[in-house]
């Protein structure tokens, strides 16, 4: 047999971000700038929006429901204090969907990292270890499958009422979603990095590293994620958009979060109602915030897969 | 290879024990099925008597190894809410999922590669920017609220397409039903399956790309271009063919997503499916029929999984020595 | 005849047949599905108004809701109103062809309190029916019932013979092992009969040719379809896909007004939306007030009920499709002359509550369905937030009806401490709302006050509703009802909010008669 190749040093993410020309490619594309730019609009409007907003949604004692379904202030019957007009409950939908801005984002983020850690650990540890190991993962990720998020949301939900019998249901639906959603799209995670893990496992530069003596975790960690995490990223940026939908898709059963705390979800599950009605701002806005949100942040994604692939060099 | 096959068939089976043990576990949570089948104005002694009857005092455990010792007879029990076997109510309703399924599936397949190949090899043109950005909106909108725009728009304002059902359907066999026979039929299929396949075809085709445009940067694929083969034979002999290797993963896996996701898709269109009859049990309590579903589903991704483990083994021959070697 | 004009002739008769075949057969779509065609399993308006086709009652009622005579053509009461005599229709045939007899009551009488039934209520258990002879049926009762009749229309006479040849002399029961037959067949003297059915999917009926009296609808065949989605069923009204649906989201109802090729058929429905308050326990499950339960006194059961503006609820979140309500009952099945709503009045109820010791309000859960009754959802939402006004925080839990159920009722323990709820007397009448939500729910071996969730007890009005049951004479017992209904408006056991209405939409092509208690009966609908 030919000698072992020395290991092929594969740097660290934080090390290619740095030395990946990052700013350079970041600068040349116009498009990443601006979505890069909506992006961090829509955070900070969701962050701070609590003083942004003209009004506090979520407080019911400041929403009247005499101001119900007033469309956008530029329309006939409008008032100057709903720019984009009220929900069926007269909350400035303004007001409203910087708030559920938030409360999307929160559970979608948690939810998709909750979901990728499980995903990535599970994956990696199937594809590197292989035999039993991998075979309990992945039938674990059947079972997994055979549970729609709906499903695994009322699950969680009915075991948090066992537990917490008359805990309020706006203290526990936020981390009842944040649960469901990571407990529904870690397979996906799992099945991707197993996949590439399976095919670098064999590769020269993992028996090298082997060889050296290098403990399996480091390995795992240092040499296989990288180089397998670029699928992910793909994944990442469409399940965080995918989590808010599945948020809005619970909402629509009747499961989602208590209708006084609305997400974005939430808004466009309510507004769904108004479609026929001709009320037709209360889907359409957050309907649209969430399209640029998802937008945005898919274009972030594609340019950071491709900023951060150690193989496009 | 056989005893490979034999091993994921046991492991199979446990699956389907581990969903439905998980399943019986969570039934207690979801409400109480007595409820759904009698009125506010029923005496309580007599919601006792039902509930007595059906078994529900008894420990959860007696309850599991009761079904799953009806389940090994392939008795999967009576609907709470029909009073039918569940098996021929699935029965009934399977083929309306599965067809529907199908066509999603070929929907999202036949405008999912070509277009992720096209935005792969011509990344910079104007169409290719404008098929990834309209590609978006399928996964940027909740599945119900697509499906309400696009009935709004071809049934109530154009009236080209039905709102709901499967139109008419023509029987084949003793059980099987089609919509594929009949013109009504096929208009039924085209707004669900749009809806349901939309995600999907978003999925695949910036899955191609991605991993098309990776593939095409290696070094074999610079090395084939060095030896001065023509693109064509490049890109689609070479590039597309290792690109197929995740999107066969993926496709397979959202294969049987579709099924368990035509849930939504069924209940926009009041589609006669699986899906819709496992929500209405959802809302019902109707133990039996989300029982006999979940277990139906896990055998489908049981399957599927099986089979695209075994495709895999066949498209990239660095993983049929390790299947071998187990 | 030449072959040319044999053509022409023929297809002119085919495309007049074709027409006349499509203009009688009417699409209709619900939100709720058809299950089981046993007609003594599931007891619920809708199930019951499919069955009204194939199958009739003994009595039946009329537009405006009045009993009727059906397959019984009359019947006296005896003095002691112990005995009714039932005088049976005389040639009538079920759609199997079998003859209608006194046999086939008498064994209905026997099914529908057979173990399976949730039809038990509509017949005293411990009554008995004998046959006199072939048309002729005596009910032996142990105690006087004047309104023994008022279910009778939905209690379904089967056939004797097709039951027995066909296994199914025992009702459906829930835990049945085997499919029954009377769940996928039908066998009844009603005008239509099912040509095919497939649960949860279409049901199709046909025209009974020889039903026994002629009715007004021309309709030779319905086809039912469930759509419980509620965009596409109106889509489905809209683009002319069917030809009723019920019912209309109130918010849709001028978009179809609107449309042009339908109309929404609005009016009051039986049905009174209410709120209740727990007033049994000693603390109050869900609240921030430990040691005592404030909604025991009456003060603060005022403070919730004047901090209710009922008429923005009625205007903003019903469309203006709600009668506010301030009876317990809907005014159609009791007179509310004499009743108001206390005003609406948050300064009002805010004296009330610092009255009661509790000057800057407190926390208490509400539970609430969000897929029950029109707009449940929206009204405790709105009511969230006028409580809000008056310092009351209401941490909301709306759920759907299959938890919010499991949770509420008696078999959940009636966990609740606040909540919103819904009836309809099934019986149409004063006493079932007296007995079954008012009345106390102290005694376990009575089932008196099952569905009192919030334990409201007055023994004041437990003795008046004994006596109203055995009441026959009409004047004595509505001042009876009167009575009772004072005690418990007074004492504000319940914070009734409206009857909601009904909204159907019917085709411009549809003429149908609209019934206060939801039924959707097509053998009042012609269509063109």
């Amino acid at each position: 047999m030919t000698m072992p190749i020395p290991p092929k040093k594969v740097p660290s993410l934080w090390a290619r971000i740095l030395d990946s020309d990052i700013l350079a490619s970041f600068l040349r594309s116009k498009v990443t700038m601006v979505a890069a730019l909506i992006v961090l609009l829509l955070f900070i409007g969701a962050a701070f929006s609590p003083w942004i907003a003209p009004t506090n949604p979520f407080d019911p004692a400041s929403v009247f429901l005499a101001d119900a379904n007033i469309p956008p202030a530029w329309q006939d019957g409008g008032d100057p204090r709903f720019i984009f007009g009220t929900d069926d409950q007269g909350r400035d939908l303004y007001s409203a969907i910087l708030y559920g801005l938030r409360v999307s984002l929160v559970i979608g983020g948690l939810g998709v990292l909750l979901a990728a850690t499980i995903g990535i650990t599970l994956g990696l540890l199937a594809g590197y270890l292989g035999g039993r190991v991998d075979a309990l993962i992945m039938r674990i990720a059947d079972v997994q499958l055979t549970f729609p998020a709906i499903l695994i949301a009322l699950l969680i939900d009915g075991v948090v009422r066992g537990i917490f019998q008359h805990a309020s249901r706006e203290d526990t639906a936020l981390y009842v979603l944040v649960i469901s959603i990571g407990l529904s799209f870690w397979v996906q995670y799992a099945r991707t990095i197993r996949g590439s893990t399976l095919i670098e496992r064999n590769k020269d530069y993992v028996h090298a590293a082997r060889l050296v003596g290098l403990p399996a975790p480091l390995i795992m960690l240092r040499h296989v994620l990288p180089n397998v995490i670029g699928p992910v990223l793909v994944i990442l940026t469409i399940n965080l958009a995918l989590a808010v939908i599945t948020e809005a898709t619970l909402s629509f059963l009747g499961v989602g979060l208590p209708p006084t705390q609305p997400s974005l979800g939430t808004l466009i599950s309510i507004g769904n109602r108004y479609l026929f009605s001709g009320d037709w701002w209360i889907v359409t806005f957050p309907g649209v915030t969430l399209a640029i949100l998802v937008l945005a942040v898919n274009l972030l994604g594609d340019w950071l897969r491709d900023a951060l692939n150690p193989r496009l060099r | 290879m056989l005893a490979f096959i034999l091993r994921r068939l046991f492991q199979s089976l446990l699956v389907m024990l581990a969903v439905a043990l998980i399943a019986f576990t969570m039934f207690r949570f979801v409400g109480d099925p007595v409820n759904q089948l009698v009125s506010l104005d029923t005496p309580a002694a007599q919601v006792a008597e039902i509930r007595r009857s059906l078994g529900l005092d008894d420990p959860v455990v007696v309850q599991f190894l009761r079904y799953i010792y009806n389940a090994a007879r392939l008795e999967f029990g009576v609907s709470y809410q029909f009073r039918l076997p569940v098996i021929s109510l699935l029965g009934e309703r399977a083929p309306a999922t599965l067809e529907l399924a199908f066509m999603s599936a070929l929907f999202s397949l036949a405008v999912g590669i070509p277009m992720g190949v096209y935005t792969a090899l011509r990344r910079d043109s104007w169409l290719a920017k404008i098929f990834q950005a309209v590609s978006l909106v399928g996964i940027s909108l909740p599945t119900f609220l697509i499906g309400i725009l696009l009935i709004y728009l071809f049934s109530v304002t154009l009236g080209w397409l039905p709102s709901f059902g499967r139109g008419d359907v023509v029987k084949i066999g003793s059980w099987w039903t089609t919509g594929l026979l009949t013109g009504s039929g096929w208009k039924a299929l085209i707004l669900p399956s749009i809806t349901l396949g939309l995600f999907q075809m978003t999925l695949i085709m910036r899955l191609v790309r991605a991993e098309m445009l990776e593939v095409l940067r290696t070094d074999y694929i610079k090395f084939a271009r060095a030896r001065g083969l023509k693109t064509r034979a490049v890109h689609f002999g070479h590039a597309l063919k290792n690109t197929l290797v995740p999107v066969i993963t993926i496709a397979g896996l959202q294969l049987g997503s579709i099924i368990a996701f035509a849930i939504i898709t069924e209940t926009v269109f009041q589609w006669p499916g699986m899906g819709l009859l496992f929500l209405k049990a959802v809302q019902q309590i109707d133990i039996p029929i989300m029982a006999a579903y979940l277990m139906l589903i896990s055998f489908l991704f049981v399957s599927i999984n099986l089979i695209v483990d075994l495709l895999y083994a066949a498209v990239d021959p660095r993983l049929r020595a390790t299947i071998g070697a187990h | 005849m030449s072959f040319r004009s044999t053509c022409l002739a023929a297809a002119a008769v085919l495309a007049l047949m074709c027409g006349a075949a499509q203009a009688q057969t009417l699409r209709y779509a619900n939100q709720g599905e058809l299950k089981s065609l046993d007609p003594y399993t599931v007891n619920e308006t809708t199930t019951n108004a499919h069955l009204g086709h194939p199958y009739e009652g003994l009595t039946a009622r009329g537009k405006d809701l009045k009993i009727e005579p059906a397959l019984a053509e009359k019947w006296e009461i005896s003095p002691d109103g112990l005995k009714w005599r039932l005088y049976l229709r005389k040639g009538v045939k079920f759609q199997g062809g079998e003859d209608f007899t006194a046999d086939d009551v008498i064994f209905s009488s026997e099914r529908v309190r057979a173990p399976g039934s949730n039809f038990t209520t509509r017949v005293p258990t411990d009554s008995k029916f004998v046959k006199v002879d072939d048309y002729t049926v005596d009910v032996i009762l142990t105690s006087p019932n004047p309104i023994l009749n008022a279910q009778w229309d939905t209690w379904y006479i089967m056939s004797k013979k097709w039951a027995e040849a066909n296994n199914a002399v025992a009702p459906t029961p829930a835990a049945a092992t085997t499919p029954s037959f009377a769940s996928l067949n039908a066998n009844g003297t009603g005008p239509f009969k099912i040509e095919s059915h497939q649960p949860g999917v279409k049901t199709v009926f046909k025209r009974n040719e020889n039903y026994w009296k002629p009715i007004e609808s021309n309709l030779k065949e319905i086809i039912f379809t469930p759509i419980s989605s509620d965009a596409t069923r109106v889509a489905a009204l809209l683009s002319g896909e069917v030809d009723v649906i019920e019912p209309v989201p109130v918010q849709d109802i001028q978009r179809v007004n609107a449309s042009g090729n339908a109309q929404v058929l609005t009016g009051p429905e039986l049905r009174t939306i209410y709120l209740g308050m727990d007033q049994i326990r000693d603390e109050l499950l869900e609240s921030n007030v430990k040691g005592k339960n404030p909604f025991k006194d009456i003060r603060v059961r005022q403070a919730f009920y004047q901090a209710i503006d009922i008429e923005t609820i009625k205007s903003r979140v019903m469309r203006g499709l709600s009668t506010p309500s301030a009876l317990m009952i809907a005014p159609e099945l009791f007179s509310h002359a004499g009743f108001t709503r206390p005003k609406f009045d948050v300064e009002a109820s805010k004296k009330l509550l610092a009255e009661a010791g509790y000057p800057s309000g407190f926390e208490v859960g509400m539970d609430c369905p969000n897929d029950r009754y029109v707009n449940d959802g929206q009204i405790c939402q709105a009511i969230v937030g006028m409580l809000a006004r008056v310092g009351v925080k209401i941490n909301l839990n709306a759920q759907p009806k299959g938890q919010y159920f499991a949770k509420v009722l008696k078999s959940g323990g009636y966990k609740t401490s606040f909540f919103l709820l819904g009836w309809t007397p099934g019986t149409f009448d004063s006493h079932n709302v007296l007995n079954d939500i008012i009345g106390c729910r102290d005694n376990p071996n009575s089932s008196r006050g099952e569905t009192n969730l919030g334990g409201y007890c007055s023994k004041a009005v437990d003795a008046l509703t004994d006596k109203i049951l055995v009441e026959s004479d009409t004047a004595k017992r509505n001042e009876m009802i009167k009575e009772a209904y004072k005690i418990s408006t007074d004492e504000i056991g319940y914070i009734p909010l409206h009857q909601q209405a009904l909204a159907w939409g019917v085709s411009k092509k549809v003429k149908l008669a609209q019934r206060a208690d939801n039924s959707v009966l097509f053998y009042y609908a012609t269509k063109e």
